[in-house]
């Protein structure tokens, strides 16, 4: 195992019972590194990001999360360690936006009821959305819905948060506004981020290192830092990705 | 040829399906057992939610149609009974076919058209959603947060609904009888009289167990929802099919230890 890795994968082939998606994909993300998944549309970046939250299990190499493989056993352990922000929100349709932070926080946090209430508002804040606290997630926008998701994701202060296309659906200032928080959170608690994103500004503003899929191929084709991508790759496909076909 | 089909890969799909389940209600049942001893990680506010949308708000279309049942069968016997001179057996004909047999099992198909559906939709809605998946992620289970408040709910829900279905139809009876000139104390005295406790209670329970088949099927078709256009109706669909098969079969099955018992 690499020194200081959060998650790790080790010649994994990721997919669905029955159906590869990718295979062969190795990588590890190192503590308080933002990585970014990059791919066309239907690659496989969300199935990857399901291995390595525990939905679904690999089908073939190992994965580890904070050193730990996904099982029975170390599942609750893990799950308290992730956050998780789902392409679609996935808030809880039935709770108010406070309600859909409070929960995590309620179940988990040995902070007193008043305390609970006050640190779910100071997450809204952070999204810029206290005003959205007793809106019910239907009647809010798609914008504003994944900006309480990603508030959720981060009730528990956890140690790698996954984001699924966080700023997809936001307008240039709400994301350069999201880019901040995660920048900010990075360097005040030292979290690991592992973000799903197509926005070219975005990458070049926060990740550290990110990984390529490609379809045709399924499989990882180039890693490193952006830049060097751009620059430095003789891929066409890399190129053309970075420089918008 | 597509029927043949059909029915092949309906027997092909049989033992997968048949799994499942078995595991699903093994799971909740060790998840009850858990939070039997730990009763604080019991979702009281859900359990109590889930309570008055079958309970309450079923509550008058369950007294309404066992009003109607009360009424028809009152009707049916009287004109029989009529020849003899004996409409007052109508009384405690209806004591015993309501209590026994058509009070639990028609509140049942109620509870599985009305709450059934709703728990398989709104699961279902949650499994399209990744609602569940978020559930999971965030290290809670979906069986304990959503199976268990529902199914304790309507478990509860339908011996009170029952009864007030029950009710509702000796209370029928008595009108169409009152119209035919029998006496109102008649027909309550011969009402008591052929009403016994044990018949009471064992319809009571069987009721709570139709209620706890009809939730488990409504969440366990909510949780197995496919994430298609059509996948949420198809659920609420085999919610109510299932539920009224499993009464069906169940209420025979207590018949026939009823019959061996010879109670
Ligand atoms: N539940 C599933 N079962 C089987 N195959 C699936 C399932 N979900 C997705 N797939 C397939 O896996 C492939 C990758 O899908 P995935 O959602 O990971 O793409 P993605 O890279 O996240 O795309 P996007 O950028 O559009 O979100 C697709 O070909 C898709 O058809
Ligand atoms: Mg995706």
């Amino acid at each position: 195992m690499e020194k200081d890795a959060v998650v790790e994968l080790e010649r994994v082939d990721a997919g669905y019972p029955g159906s590869l998606v990718l295979s062969d994909i190795s990588f590890s993300v190192a503590g308080g590194e933002i990585f970014v998944l990059l791919g066309t549309s239907g690659c496989g970046k969300s199935t990857v990001m399901k291995h390595m939250i525990g939905l679904n299990p690999v089908l073939r190499g190992t994965l580890r999360v904070a050193g730990l493989e996904w099982s029975a056993a170390t599942r609750a352990e893990l799950c308290r360690k992730i956050g998780v922000m789902y392409q679609s929100g996935a808030l809880f349709g039935s709770m108010t936006c406070l309600e859909n932070i409070l929960l995590p926080l309620e179940e988990f946090s040995p902070l007193k009821k008043k305390e609970r209430t006050e640190r779910a508002m100071e997450l809204l804040r952070d999204v810029e959305l206290a005003e959205a606290a007793d809106r019910m997630p239907g009647e809010i926008s798609g914008g504003m819905r994944k900006r309480v998701a990603i508030a959720r994701a981060m009730a528990l202060d956890p140690e790698v948060v996954f984001l699924d296309e966080p700023s997809a659906g936001l307008d240039p200032i709400t994301s350069s506004a999201l880019d901040d928080l995660i920048l900010s959170l990075r360097e005040s608690k030292r979290m690991t981020f592992v973000v799903v994103t197509h926005e070219l500004a975005s990458i070049f503003k926060i990740a550290d290192r990110c990984a390529m899929f490609d379809k045709a191929r399924r499989t990882m084709i180039a890693i490193g830092e952006p830049e060097r991508l751009r620059d430095g790759s003789n891929d066409d496909f890399v190129r053309k990705f970075f420089n918008r076909g | 040829m597509s029927v043949v089909a059909n029915i092949g890969r309906a027997a092909a799909e049989f033992p997968g399906i048949f799994r499942g389940w078995t595991e699903y209600v093994g799971e909740t049942a060790a998840v009850a057992l858990s939070v039997a001893f730990r009763p604080w990680r019991f979702r009281f506010r859900d359990a109590a939610l889930a309570f008055q949308r079958a309970a309450c708000e079923g509550l008058a279309i369950a007294s309404g149609i066992g009003f109607l049942l009360g009424v028809i069968l009152a009707f049916q016997c009287a004109a029989a009974l009529q020849m003899f001179g004996v409409e007052v057996y109508v009384s405690d004909m209806l004591v015993i076919a309501l209590f026994r047999e058509l009070g639990p099992v028609v509140t049942a198909i109620v509870l599985a058209g009305r709450s059934g559906s709703a728990f398989a939709a709104e699961i279902g809605t949650m499994k399209v959603n990744e609602e569940l998946d978020a559930l999971r992620t965030m290290g809670l289970n979906p069986i304990r947060f959503l199976v268990l408040p529902r199914v304790a709910a309507v478990t509860a829900a339908m011996p009170v609904l029952t009864i007030f279905s029950e009710l509702a139809g000796l209370l029928g009876g008595q009108i169409v009888l009152q119209a035919m000139n029998v006496p109102s104390a008649i027909f309550w005295q011969h009402a008591v009289s052929s009403g016994t406790v044990f018949m009471i209670v064992f319809g009571l329970v069987k009721s709570a167990f139709f209620g706890m088949l009809v939730g488990l099927i409504g969440c366990g078709a909510g949780l197995r929802t496919r994430s298609t256009a059509d996948g949420v109706g198809r659920s609420a669909t085999s919610a109510v099919v299932g539920g009224m098969v499993a009464i069906a079969l169940a209420d025979g099955i207590a018949a026939a230890i009823c019959h061996v018992w010879g109670v």
